[in-house]
């Protein structure tokens, strides 16, 4: 399993040394998606280190931030940082994908402790987001977050559409990241946050974990994070 | 039926915080007043029956109790996958409430039909399905579903029997006889005339899923006939597996697969199906010999 990182920016999980990448190394399969698994790490790493309201102990208060990841494939990384984070045990990322594993090449909420949604069918994170937002909003909790993840080839999926369209009309308090790896087969002709009109945007070094944390931080609005990685093809 | 929904679903809103209702456009302006009360729980995400869905299933996951409302090729054809994974995937529920199965919209063409819609949902597990034959079936089916957090779909229709049936969840005789005929819904009253003076037993149930099986194994003889208002033999195999064992013929009646490429009005598709009284008559004397 390679992970490929730009030797400029070694942020924590860019060192080689950080128990994360220990984690992800003794998870076995899923040799398809690992490009995409790696590509969320540094996101991921952050989310859980320094930005979601939520551990183990508060994964099931009403009002703790949300976090849905939509690209479901490749949840290599999410699962390490899952595990990092105390919300699984090490041992599970043994057997990722075996017949006695919770951990299958697509997360699923109801086996997974910390895991929001069930996803793996593409285009379905960002509909579901935007009625968790709603939901939190109509019962006032108000301080609790909405988050959620894509890959930019994700977004050839039209039902994204509807939700980011919809999202903006009403100005939902609601954080969309994509990671750009150049993946969709076609491209994003004039580029990602043109799709995401009437939200705010932010264009990051997907492994600068500061310029994540600063986009992350955005709130009180639709926001786009796009985290551009290396290209899949590289 | 549609007035119905709409009253009792704005009675829910405003007595149940939990309730919210979810639209796609349709039906939005009846619930105008509604929206201005709840703007945080009355959701109209425009033409967007993906999100609809999406949405509902995020609600669902914050402890609401999502409606969703349209027409029921946009609510069920239209978003299937989000039905399957947004909803039982999840392991939440949703109340969704179509009008204009089957050919109510018989003048709007096959674009505005779904015979299919319970099939689909027989598809996916633990749907329970409603199909109210009255309007005032309507209140009851919609407030119980607001007590759990159960996968229901309630199909309402333009098509009424006379009288309301409260009690259809199991199979209600309504007339004892020989052979065994169910009518689900709104097809009680044209199965009623298709069997006068025939020595048959006629049951409702405005419940066709879960079925109730233990009533059909009690109820069926040689024959049975099952007549819904959706795909014929939508049922078929559920009835084969309650009378597992009992030596039976059964003919089951309902929508053809067959686009009908005519318009007009929904007793002609009625008719077209042979799911009017005497198109009924015909196949039930058939069938019995």
């Amino acid at each position: 399993m390679h992970f490929k990182l730009q030797p400029r920016h070694m942020t924590v999980i860019a060192t080689p040394r950080h128990p994360v990448h220990d984690l992800l190394r003794r998870i076995t399969g899923d040799e398809k998606h690992a490009p995409s698994a790696h590509s969320t790490l540094d996101v991921l790493w952050v989310l859980y280190d320094r930005v979601l309201r939520i551990t183990p102990e508060t994964a099931e208060e009403p009002d703790r931030d949300r976090f849905l990841l939509s690209k479901g494939h490749g949840p290599a990384a999410y699962y390490a940082v899952l595990a990092a984070k105390g919300f699984i045990p090490v041992e599970w990322l043994d057997d990722l994908g075996g017949w006695d594993s919770p951990l299958g090449h697509h997360p699923d909420r109801v086996l997974i402790p910390g895991v929001e949604v069930g996803t793996g069918s593409l285009g379905h994170g960002l509909g579901l987001a935007v009625g968790t937002a709603l939901g939190l909003r109509a019962q006032g909790l108000t301080t609790a977050r909405t988050f959620v993840l894509l890959g930019d080839a994700e977004l050839d999926e039209g039902s994204n559409h509807e939700a980011i369209a919809y999202a903006a009309a009403i100005r939902l308090p609601l954080t969309a990241i994509v990671i750009d790896n150049r993946s969709a087969t076609h491209g994003w002709p004039g580029d990602i946050p043109a799709r995401f009109p009437n939200w705010s945007v932010s264009v990051v070094n997907g492994h600068d974990h500061d310029e994540i944390e600063r986009a992350l931080r955005v709130t009180g609005r639709p926001h786009l994070v796009v985290a551009t990685v290396e290209s899949k093809e590289s | 039926m549609r007035e119905a929904f709409v009253a009792t679903t704005t009675a829910l809103l405003d007595e149940d915080p939990r309730t919210a209702l979810v639209l796609a456009d349709i039906s939005a302006s009846s619930f105008t007043e509604a929206h201005r009360r709840h703007p945080d729980r009355v959701l109209n995400v425009g033409i967007r029956e993906q999100l609809m869905a999406g949405v509902g299933g995020g609600l669902a996951l914050t402890g609401m109790r999502p409606y969703l409302h349209s027409y029921a090729p946009f609510l069920i054809d239209r978003a299937y996958e989000q039905i399957k994974l947004d909803f039982a995937h999840q392991d939440v529920g949703a109340v969704l409430v179509s009008i204009g199965g089957s050919y109510d919209a018989a003048a709007e063409g096959y674009t505005h039909q779904s015979p299919g819609d319970v099939a689909l949902l027989d598809t996916l597990d633990g749907w329970t399905v409603h199909v109210p034959g009255h309007r005032d079936e309507v209140p009851g089916l919609l407030r119980d579903a607001a007590r759990h957090d159960d996968r229901v779909y309630v199909r309402l229709s333009v098509q009424e029997n006379r009288r309301a049936h409260l009690d259809g969840a199991n199979l209600r005789v309504l007339r004892r006889g020989g052979p065994l005929v169910v009518a689900v819904g709104p097809m009680l009253d044209p199965v009623l005339e298709a069997t006068e003076g025939m020595d048959v037993t006629v049951a409702y149930t405005n419940t066709p899923r879960p079925l109730d099986t233990d009533g059909l194994r009690v109820l069926a003889e040689a024959e049975v006939i099952v007549v819904e208002p959706y795909l014929a033999g939508t049922s078929a195999r559920l009835v084969s597996e309650a009378l597992n064992g009992l030596p039976h013929r059964s003919l089951h009646l309902g929508a053809g697969r067959t686009e009908v490429r005519r318009y007009g009005h929904w007793r002609d598709h009625a008719r077209a199906h042979g799911l009017d009284p005497a198109g009924l008559r015909r196949s039930i004397s058939e069938f019995l010999g």
